[in-house]
């Protein structure tokens, strides 16, 4: 299988605390791969490695097939990012946030144009062209946030809690632009609390206290707990969590 | 990719509500109400005159006095003692005695007495007062000597009249205008960049930033270049307030003043940068530019003269680049010099420029 992301042993000291302890995966191209665990679990530490915001300090990582020690800024290029904190220009205008960072992408000005129409329509927000973004509800602004990460069409797309505080009839539509992504062979790497949602993973890893403990497709991993449900899967691992959620 | 950071800046500028009323409030008040404020010249000097002479001399002298800007005449007392009372109800900062004989012996002898007697309290005043006041002495002692050019007068008192160059009327306005300027642009352009870098942090989006493959240098320079328009904006308003509150133009060229403040605006920028890089919070950011700034106006020439600071204070202002600025808009302004003057200058700005920038674009982490 062709992997876009591959890791093994990678581990996040700080201090005396682990943060990320000595976790191996991979995951293959196009593929939609939820990273599960409760708060402070070390979800946003091991994806900050990945994005290369955080040095690592030890094991291996390749991303996009760069190391994630040495080529921090070539994993860049070909990624996108959405951080839990929405994080786009509050005092910019929709369009002006996806010209802003179709332009840092490199992405050629006359492409950025015509790909901001497309996308508005798409997201049903063509109407919002000019609205200044912290006018938006947060479904909207989710929803867009997402749209600006994969503006510049990148291998992998990492989602860090992209639907949180968001209704379910928004988080749906979200999920369907997810699926929307996967298909043009966009990697999807996300982390979720909703249960329901990593339903919708191809496969699921599940992090308890800074390790992987467990790692597979949501049907698999039924089977393997003998439960109906990930939600069942989900409490029989984290209730042997040591560290609090933050 | 530059283009589209520097696009990006002046729309958050624009629709930021505060910025563009800072840009004009900022110079009219520093020019309107900081050269009145920041005046050491001190008018309304009380003066007590015992005229023990009663002669058409020591009546001229008082008149003189009396007529002088400076100075307002409270008390004609008959004697010290009285007139000693009068200081000490605060109602005289100096005493003015004129001997007994004031006139006669000018006439025959070509010398004379006067006492001055200062307040002490208040020495700045006090020192001011009795300066004023001898040179006053003196303007008359010469002016006797020009109508009596023949006799016995000619050779009349001291001769040690100071001249103001470069200010002749010693005004204190013309000498902190345009030091004021560098003031200006410290605090506009070493806070603005500041608060923009920390509130990116603080509200997220620079880690929005740091995720892409901006390069640290362009991210640095996208926040350096709009500091850069404003601060030269915000100078060509002062400027130009000073022109026309104050009929005060430069002597020297304008360009030159333009140049160096080109550079100057890079020192502070680059260190406001260098602060927000090391800063998490707004509060921390803030604490440090305000260290930095109390220190560097301090230590800068701009209230207080460098040369009379003791060695170690004199050696810690070669390392501040407000001094530098300040020096070079007195200069241009009253003695009218031209860069090949101020070549000391430049070459310390210059050196400041480099090494802060590279400061602020080693201390920007992209990553953790």
């Amino acid at each position: 299988m062709d992997y876009v992301i591959e890791t093994k042993d990678l581990t996040k000291r700080f201090g005396n605390f682990t943060a990320v302890d000595n976790i191996s995966f991979a995951v293959g191209r196009g593929e939609i791969f939820g990273f599960l665990g409760a708060n402070g679990a070390g979800k946003t530490t091991a994806m900050r490695m990945l994005c290369g915001l955080s040095r690592p300090t030890s094991g291996q990582g390749f991303v996009a097939g760069y190391d994630i020690f040495r080529q921090q800024e070539k994993i860049k290029r070909n990624i996108g990012y959405m951080s839990q904190k929405f994080s786009l220009y509050e005092d910019l205008q929709v369009w002006e946030n996806m010209r802003l960072f179709g332009g840092i992408y490199g992405v050629k000005d006359s492409v950025i144009f015509s790909k901001i129409d497309e996308t508005l329509e798409k997201l049903g927000l063509s109407s919002e062209r000019n609205t200044l973004v912290k006018a938006l509800p947060l479904g909207w602004k989710q929803k867009l946030a997402f749209s600006v990460a994969i503006f510049h069409e990148p291998q992998i797309v990492f989602l860090d809690e992209p639907t949180g505080g968001v209704d379910p009839v928004t988080r749906r539509q979200f999920w369907e632009l997810i699926y929307e992504a996967a298909s043009r062979g966009i990697t999807i790497f996300v982390t979720t609390h909703y249960m329901d949602e990593a339903e919708y993973c191809h496969r699921v890893s599940i992090m308890v206290d800074g390790r992987i403990e467990a790692l597979d497709t949501p049907h698999n991993l039924r089977q393997q707990f003998q439960a109906t449900t990930m939600d069942e899967v989900f409490h029989r691992l984290a209730r042997k969590a040591q560290r609090q959620g933050e | 990719m530059l283009k589209v950071l520097i696009q990006k800046e002046f729309k958050q500028i624009g629709r930021n509500s505060f910025i563009p009323k800072i840009l004009f409030v900022m110079p009219l008040m520093v020019i309107l109400v900081f050269p009145w404020a920041a005046n050491q010249e001190i008018t309304n000097i009380q003066v007590a005159i015992v005229d023990n002479d009663h002669s058409g001399f020591s009546r001229r002298l008082t008149d003189k006095i009396a007529a002088s800007d400076y100075f307002r005449l409270s008390a004609i007392s008959e004697n010290h003692e009285v007139a000693l009372s009068t200081m000490e109800d605060d109602n005289a900062d100096v005493i003015l005695e004129i001997e007994r004989d004031f006139e006669k012996r000018l006439m025959t002898e070509g010398v004379a007495n006067v006492m001055i007697s200062v307040n002490g309290v208040n020495i700045i005043k006090g020192g001011l007062a009795s300066n004023y006041m001898s040179s006053i002495v003196r303007e008359f002692a010469t002016e006797l000597r020009e109508e009596n050019a023949t006799s016995a007068i000619a050779d009349v008192g001291l001769n040690l009249l100071p001249v103001a160059r470069f200010n002749p009327f010693g005004d204190y306005k013309v000498f902190m205008i345009p030091a004021l300027l560098v003031m200006l642009l410290t605090i506009i352009c070493g806070f603005l960049p500041t608060i923009n870098i920390v509130s990116e942090k603080e509200i997220g989006t620079i880690e929005q930033i740091n995720v892409t493959p901006v390069k640290k240098s362009i991210f640095i320079l996208s926040k350096l270049i709009p500091n850069w328009i404003l601060g030269l904006l915000i100078m060509s308003v002062y400027l130009s307030l000073a022109a026309l509150v104050y009929g005060l133009t430069p002597a020297g060229s304008l360009l030159t003043i333009y140049l160096f403040a080109v550079i100057y605006i890079l020192v502070v920028s680059g260190l406001g940068l260098m602060i927000s890089n090391y800063s998490s919070t707004m509060q921390q950011a803030m604490f440090t530019m305000f260290f930095f700034m109390i220190i560097m106006i301090m230590l800068s020439g701009l209230f207080t003269p460098i040369a009379s600071m003791p060695r170690w204070a004199q050696t810690l202002t070669m390392f501040n680049p407000l001094r530098y600025f300040i020096e070079v808009m007195r200069m241009v302004y009253l003695k009218g010099s031209g860069v090949e003057s101020l070549y000391k200058q430049m070459l310390a700005l210059l050196t400041f420029v480099v090494v802060i920038n590279f400061g602020a674009i080693r201390s920007y982490k992209k990553s953790g």
